[in-house]
């Protein structure tokens, strides 16, 4: 027991480690897309607390990351608020909004779920371009870099920027990792494998769900909100239907229900598209193919057979 | 007996359409004791227990537990309230840790040493020594062990165990009668049972279901000689 607690403290901090040196050694290129991928591993993780834990497959996440990102975006460029105070703003607003979709579509289950959710989603996004005299629409908001200053930081600074994605990452990841190691997390997954039976030892499915889909939208919320700071852009596409199933193929890739798994699949998933978009222009082809591959041969993602395959201790 | 009443069910009833499936049922227990629950097939044994315990509500009738009336208060909170039930199908968490599946239980009523309760529970009931393999890998008559240990783990103050030796060896019958001996009289428990042997070995009273109603309450011997019972049930 004590055993596997080192084991997995020593991975996560080793990976944690890993990149923080990373931004030394790589080029600029490379730093940039991986402040990118760490901000988006935050939504994913977010995405595998409701999706990998606790069953709640989503199809409407962006909803969260886009109140996360008009959260902050508006009222910065609205309301004139500094980065720390937005960026507090637009967190909340992506738990809220997920405590508002959750009252409602928790109600139902399964494929009403997904449906559901999708639909809250697409009425956001429809949302926002509706209200286009303050939203800027398709154009969206580009943050001034005056307003990207957080703390005495310019986040328009791609060293700072890199550090103050690796800062969220890792408290996230953290937070993640004690999360699903506490009795809350085993409740969550509780309700995942067997729903009537975590009843029947006297939990309320109603409220352990709201709960991880709060904590869920809270860090979509995160992400969206950090996303448009260290971009400097705020933007629909953000909060449409192709950033709800984003981070479900990342979590499927990596591994739903593994606390590394987000990262992994957003960072493979990030240079995949990368790669193959430098080769041709049907880079989505290759995507398709690479989620072909996984369904057949690891359907639990990479480190979920890791998991089947001896690495039993991985959280 | 002068005993407490635990629990009081009164004209309790719940239809499936044409089918009554429990018809206004009147139903006592008495704190402390083992009361079993018999009846042909489709007696409406198992829609009565989950009336009892919130799985399926209420269509009319009453019940109070300890004083309380819980009639309409959902499954989870009578959980809380003190009313476990174990499944008739086993119903454990196949793919989690055994250790983890009893700590679910010893956490939902709120204990202060997680893991040294959770492997007294398993201890209990023998299952220590397998707390760190998967549920869906033990044995079936382990995974019914399990299944009780959790219903135990809640401590609560009733005890509805629907068919629990069903598929057990002789051998694991033995041990189970023992484990429910020992839970009385600190725990109540009212037992859903077809195998004779253990109905008659175990329980203070007993009562029987026929098309949804009682047909008859009373000790073992005056079940046995009950002419009604044995012409509706024991095929006398």
């Amino acid at each position: 027991m004590t055993g596997n607690a080192f084991k997995v403290w020593a991975l996560h901090l080793g990976v944690l480690a890993a990149l923080l040196a990373a931004q030394f050694v790589l080029p600029a290129y490379h730093n940039g897309n991986l402040a990118r991928i760490m901000v988006l591993a935050v939504y994913a993780m977010g995405f595998n607390i409701a999706f990998g834990y606790t069953g709640l497959l989503s199809l409407g996440h962006a909803l969260f990351f886009g109140a996360g990102l008009y959260g902050m975006g508006m009222l910065v460029a609205l309301a004139g608020w500094g980065a720390g105070a937005a960026l507090t703003a637009g967190i909340a607003a992506g738990g809220a909004m997920a405590l508002a979709v959750g009252l409602l579509a928790l109600r139902t289950a399964g494929v009403s779920f997904m449906i559901v959710t999708l639909m809250f989603a697409q009425a956001g996004y429809l949302t926002i371009l509706y209200y286009t005299p303050y939203t800027r629409g398709e154009e969206g908001i580009v943050i001034d870099r005056a307003a990207r200053v957080l703390l005495g930081f310019d986040l328009s600074d791609d060293g700072v920027r890199y550090f103050a994605a690796f800062a969220l990452f890792a408290a996230a990841l953290l937070v993640k990792l004690a999360l699903v190691r506490s009795p809350f997390g085993r409740v969550m997954v509780a309700m995942r494998e067997n729903e009537e039976r975590s009843r029947m030892l006297g939990y309320d499915p109603f409220r352990i769900k709201l709960a991880a889909l709060v904590l869920s939208g809270i860090y979509a919320g995160a992400a969206g909100a950090a996303y448009g700071l260290l971009f400097g852009y705020v933007g629909a596409s953000f909060a449409s239907i192709q950033y709800s199933i984003l981070p479900l193929l990342y979590v499927l890739l990596g591994g739903a229900g593994t606390v590394l798994g987000p990262f992994l699949g957003a960072a493979l998933m990030f240079y995949l598209i990368d790669l193959a978009s430098g080769i041709t222009t049907a880079h989505l082809l290759v995507v398709g193919v690479a989620l072909l591959v996984l369904v057949l041969f690891a359907p639990k993602g990479i480190l979920g057979a890791l998991r089947d395959r001896g690495l039993k201790w991985l959280p | 007996m002068a005993a407490v009443t635990l629990l009081e069910a009164r004209a309790l009833t719940r239809h499936f359409g044409g089918l009554r499936a429990v018809d206004g049922v009147d139903f006592d227990l008495a704190q402390g004791e083992i009361h079993a629950l018999i009846g042909p097939n489709g007696a409406g044994k198992t829609t009565f227990v989950s009336l009892l315990c919130g799985r399926v509500p209420v269509q009319s009738g009453s019940i109070r537990f300890a004083g309380q009336d819980i009639t309409r208060l959902p499954a989870h909170a009578r959980v809380r309230a003190g009313i476990a039930y174990t499944f008739q199908i086993t119903a454990i968490y196949a793919r989690l840790s055994v250790l983890d599946n009893i700590a679910l239980a010893v956490q939902s009523r709120g204990a202060s040493h997680l893991a040294a309760e959770s492997m007294a529970a398993l201890d209990r009931v023998g299952l220590a020594s397998r707390a760190d393999m998967l549920a869906g890998e033990l044995s079936y008559g382990h995974q019914r062990l399990l299944e009780v240990a959790m219903g135990l783990a809640l401590r609560p103050r009733l005890l509805i165990l629907d068919e629990p030796t069903q598929g057990l060896a002789n051998s694991e019958i033995d041990a189970f009668k023992d484990l429910v001996r020992g839970v009385v009289p600190d725990m109540t428990v009212l037992l859903i049972e077809h195998n004779m042997d253990v109905v008659m070995d175990l329980a203070q009273r007993i009562t029987v279901l026929n098309f949804g109603q009682v047909l008859a309450t009373g000790t073992p011997d005056e079940i046995r000689a009950n002419p009604a019972v044995q012409s509706a049930y024991l095929g006398g």
